[in-house]
């Protein structure tokens, strides 16, 4: 039951995650690999507003999700906009050169230490026999939530549905009038916030440094991949096998080899179906 | 013609590869100490395993991010054997490209039917696996202490290759020879057939071409590559780590690749070169180089996607088609339109992968 617990914390995140990099996939066709650095970008906002600045837990999630989102339309902007028409290798690379620029960036910034982020939820839940860290029920409450609100904006909103009707079919999208520069940079605009706001959440419980977002954006990664790139509920359902398949694995097999479950999953599944488990034939 | 051309024209020449080849065997001597000829000898390592990204990279177009996975199995399965299990020096060698080869056949048979962005993604995956076992799996790879003590290659009793400038040349020779063959490949059936692919999937199977099994020779070329230039690395600095299998690395290849010029013949060599000292010249970018490095990578796909290298080409191509037209607009009077026409893009098509 307790792995039950992990399983559902670990796979809100990922789901969090996941989510921004399928909609920015289901929308531009970037794999943006920047992603994670976005995430780590998203804790260190957080960690300065909160220890430096000395404000409060949420205020801290605003301000990152604020920042990252600003970001991630920059980055839009100065890189993926005027390389939408190259080769597809082209744009893996730019967004491996974002990364690789915001790595180095905040390390030189704030060194290559490993921090802890102070979170005002630090007790612990007893309910039926079990132990809760409030801080992950914090977690799988915030990012359900979030996973909620985004999907009514993406079907009761009108600029929702523009997200949801250039992904399905870009020039149909044109036609009847969508700008595309607009819902592009709203879609970034959210992925960014979808990985700030999982940073803060999941940043007490974990480390706050420079590579965190390495392994975290190669298990967003897969998750799409399982769930279909650009499928929304596929990135939500991904997240979760991940995750229950980590805690479960970890703690039935071996913690030294936890993270490698999540790719050996990949390497099966994909042997088997190289589409992925639940896309619908298009590519 | 006026002088720049003559220069441009002399690039393409023989002579060069001679003049190149004569520089390198003379650089031992001008250098003005052993660590620049280190420096050297370890960018010629490197630039092995960057003709091998070329290949499946820059001819095939199959992004492959795990490449520098495949330079630590190179470097892991000389160590592993030479250490451990007492093998010669060059039995092992042959053993690391073999492992290199086998293992990139596995890895290529299960990604490479997948397509461009499921394939970038899959072997970062690959990537990842491999630097993992190599981190956790301490039995075989003696975890995250690495392995130490690694020999160098053995000389026969002629020459010790544990001095700096005999491996120096040993370095050189390999490289060139991975150049004479990336050459051959390039220029061959196979080469055109690999360029038919990156161009596309779907007009190289309809010419006949084979996209799995060339894919997967693609690969497994380029992972031999790799595993190569990881052996000698090891024989080289005689000391590894898990570090080795650092995604970093493959991404720094990327950098080289895209320097030079993704898909010419010299275009990895002059990038990794050029890189390699710009970084040693710059030390305090030895940690933070990447903050120079992302932007620079970001503002090459943009503006000059083909890199150093290919820029030099297209240019080149440019001024001589240019100068045919002139050419064939002076003659037109005179003569019918000849094949002169057809022959333009092709020797420019040529000029483009010399």
């Amino acid at each position: 039951m307790q792995q039950v617990l992990n399983g559902l914390t670990l796979g809100s995140i990922y789901g969090l995650v996941a989510l921004g990099l399928t909609l920015v996939y289901g929308i531009l066709h970037v794999p943006n690999f920047a992603h994670g650095a976005l995430y780590m970008v998203g804790a260190y906002v957080s960690y300065v507003i909160m220890v430096d600045v000395g404000a409060n837990y949420w205020l801290a999630m605003l301000g990152a999700a604020a920042a990252v989102a600003l970001l991630a339309v920059l980055c839009e902007r100065l890189v993926f906009n005027p390389l939408r028409d190259a080769p597809p290798i082209h744009d893996k690379i730019a967004a491996i050169g974002i990364m690789l620029f915001l790595e180095a960036l905040v390390q030189m910034h704030w060194g290559a230490e490993f921090r802890r982020m102070p979170t005002p939820y630090t007790g612990i839940v007893e309910f039926a026999g079990l132990t809760m860290p409030a801080q992950r029920i914090l977690i799988i409450v915030g990012a359900f939530s979030l996973m909620a609100v985004l999907h009514l904006f993406l079907k009761k909103t009108m600029t929702g549905s523009t997200i949801v009707a250039m992904a399905q079919n870009r020039e149909g999208a044109f036609l009847v009038g969508i700008d595309a520069n607009r819902v592009a940079m709203m879609t970034f605009a959210i992925s960014g916030v979808l990985a700030a706001v999982g940073a803060t959440l999941f940043a007490p419980i974990n480390l706050v440094y420079p590579a965190m977002g390495h392994l975290l954006i190669m298990k967003a990664f897969v998750i799409i991949i399982l769930g279909g790139m650009g499928s929304i509920p596929g990135a939500i359902v991904g997240g979760l096998i991940i995750g229950f398949a980590e805690a479960f694995g970890g703690f039935y097999i071996s913690t030294d080899y936890k993270d490698i479950i999540a790719f050996a999953l990949l390497v099966v599944i994909l042997s088997i179906k190289p589409t992925g488990l639940f896309t619908k034939g298009v590519r | 013609m006026n002088a720049l051309q003559k220069i441009s024209e002399f690039f393409m020449t023989p002579a060069m590869k001679i003049v190149m080849i004569l520089a390198a065997l003379l650089f031992p001597f001008v250098a003005s100490n052993e660590y620049q000829i280190y420096v050297m000898a370890l960018a010629f390592v490197w630039a092995i395993a960057v003709y091998g990204m070329n290949i499946i990279t820059g001819l095939c177009g199959q992004l492959n991010l795990a490449h520098g996975g495949f330079f630590a199995i190179g470097a892991y399965t000389l160590a592993i054997l030479t250490v451990d299990h007492g093998w010669a020096f060059w039995w092992a060698f042959v053993a690391a490209g073999v492992s290199g080869a086998l293992l990139g056949f596995l890895a290529g048979v299960v990604s490479l039917r997948l397509k461009e962005h499921y394939f970038a993604i899959f072997t970062l995956c690959v990537g990842f696996i491999i630097y993992l076992l190599i981190d956790k799996w301490e039995e075989l790879t003696h975890g995250a202490l690495g392995i130490i003590n690694i020999p160098a290659p053995s000389g026969f009793g002629l020459v010790d290759f544990t001095e700096t400038t005999p491996f120096y040349y040993l370095a050189l020779v390999f490289m060139v020879l991975s150049i004479w063959l990336a050459a051959r490949i390039a220029n061959s059936l196979l080469g055109r057939s690999f360029r038919a692919i990156r161009i596309s999937d779907e007009l190289a199977a309809s010419l006949g071409i084979n996209l799995m099994r060339n894919k997967v020779l693609a690969f497994v070329l380029s992972t031999t590559y790799a595993s190569v230039a990881g052996a000698l690395y090891a024989g080289m600095v005689r000391f590894i780590g898990p570090a080795e299998a650092d995604v970093v690395h493959t991404f720094d290849m990327i950098t080289f690749l895209l320097v030079g010029g993704i898909g010419t013949l010299m275009g990895p060599l002059f990038g990794t070169l050029a890189i390699t000292w710009l970084t040693q010249s710059l030390q305090f970018l030895e940690e933070y180089r990447m903050i120079v490095f992302g932007p620079l990578l970001v503002v090459l796909v943009i503006f000059f996607p083909r890199g150093v290298v290919g820029t030099f080409l297209t240019w080149r191509g440019r001024r001589l088609a240019a100068a045919h037209e002139t050419a064939q607009k002076e003659s037109a009077s005179e003569k019918k339109p000849s094949s002169n026409k057809a022959t333009t893009p092709r020797n420019q098509e040529a000029g483009n992968h010399a």
